[in-house]
């Protein structure tokens, strides 16, 4: 069986050998791709089968080359790996032709062979894909946590969007460095722009809080929303005996009397002066 | 085995620790505080912990003991310099040290006890 197998392998490689100038037209009609790109894998494939090993690094290598470029120019990948299939379609014609058992028999395993490679296009689409989203996800998370000054000794962390656990961790880390650097007393963490917090998000935001404390520094968390409030209350979390704020001014008036600053009432009537008069 | 050294500086007793603490070192520590705290009459004890980096449980329960210890020799005591990744792993481990009170560095720790004193308990 295995002599079978090879005499049939050894059928398809000649004609992939001598029909090349039938098959390649023939795909590039039924792919609808560049006949460069085509003769590239083409040849990469028949050289792949010649040496007689089951080596197709070049030929994975030029497909993830295609993949690449075809994504970039908005094919999907199932187009892509239709284009590869469609070498199925073009060499089956040959064997036809041919009409010989055993390359009726190689063209089986030929298939598989062609599959293997299609599907190997659709993997290094996802594979460019997932590498994509992971970083712009570390982007988001390197832009999104910014620690600002308020007042001498007093910083604050203005946190939008969806918190997660990652995210919570590099604010954690960061405001504690900041308040090391800067010898800030107070810290301010202002929720008001997270539209969710689980209860995972909550335990972060205490561990903060509690971390804060042992290194001599207070922290103010401020801007809960009604809803949030909510879901902590429903969630059972308890905050103890952390200072939380309704808004951000109220957590820096808090921390500013804390630290010992008199803040003077507003004046309550404008005074305006006509130029006239003056 | 090294000694931690303990200062005075008026009625303020200053550690700084330097290096890595192995258990005797500490235990060693904890009674020689305790004598000097009773021999020089000291109100206030702070435990600089800048040149820290790793802490275990052990540590921690060093610096609450300290500070349970002091306070039965009408001492306070304040924790200060802690790093970020120490007070992160002290959190982590549930030891939130709550009878011991922390400054950011030395300075405003003896300004700490200052106001303590200067408000009568």
């Amino acid at each position: 069986m295995i002599v079978h197998a090879d005499v049939a392998r050894r059928r398809i490689e000649e004609l992939l050998r001598s029909g090349e100038e039938q098959i390649l037209p023939r795909w590039h009609a039924i792919a609808k791709a560049p006949i460069d790109e085509l003769r590239e894998i083409y040849q990469a494939l028949r050289d792949a089968l010649e040496t007689g090993g089951d080596d197709l690094t070049d030929v994975r290598g030029v497909l993830a080359e295609l993949s690449r470029a075809r994504a970039r120019q908005g094919y999907t990948p199932s187009d892509t790996a239709r284009a590869v299939f469609g070498l199925k379609e073009a060499l089956y014609e040959a064997v036809e032709t041919d009409g010989n058992a055993e390359a009726l028999r190689g063209f089986i395993w030929f298939s598989r062979l062609i599959d293997d490679l299609g599907l190997f296009t659709f993997e290094s689409y996802v594979t460019a894909r997932e590498k994509i989203i992971l970083d712009q996800a570390e982007q988001l998370l390197e832009l999104s946590t910014p620690v600002v000054k308020l007042w001498e000794g007093i910083v604050a962390v203005p946190l939008v969007g969806t918190l997660d656990s990652a995210r919570t961790q590099v604010v954690m880390e960061k405001l504690l460095q900041t308040l090391v650097d800067t010898d800030a007393e107070h810290a301010v963490i202002d929720i008001t722009g997270v539209s969710a917090v689980d209860t995972q998000v909550a335990q972060h935001l205490l561990k903060t809080v509690v971390a804060a404390r042992l290194m001599g520094a207070e922290c103010v968390i401020s801007g809960i929303r009604p809803q949030i409030a909510y879901t902590i209350v429903t969630l059972g979390i308890e905050f103890g005996d952390i200072v939380t704020k309704a808004s951000l001014a109220d957590a820096l008036a808090y921390a500013l009397r804390r630290s010992g600053i008199e803040i003077g009432a507003a004046r309550k009537t404008r005074v305006a002066v006509r130029t006239e008069d003056v | 085995m090294d000694r931690v050294p303990i200062l005075k500086l008026g009625d303020i007793l200053i550690i700084s620790i330097q290096v890595d603490l192995e258990d005797q070192s500490v235990l060693a520590l904890q009674e020689d505080l305790a004598d000097k705290v009773v021999s020089t009459g000291a109100r206030g004890v702070i435990i600089d912990i800048t040149a820290v980096e790793i802490v275990d449980s052990f540590i921690g329960r060093m610096l609450a003991t300290i500070a349970d210890m002091s306070r039965l020799l009408d001492a306070d005591t304040v924790v200060v310099g802690m790093r970020p990744a120490v007070a992160i792993t002290l959190v982590e481990l549930g030891l939130s040290l709550g009878g011991v009170r922390t400054a950011l560095n030395l300075e405003k720790g003896v300004a700490l006890l200052d106001l303590a004193r200067s408000t009568p308990r």
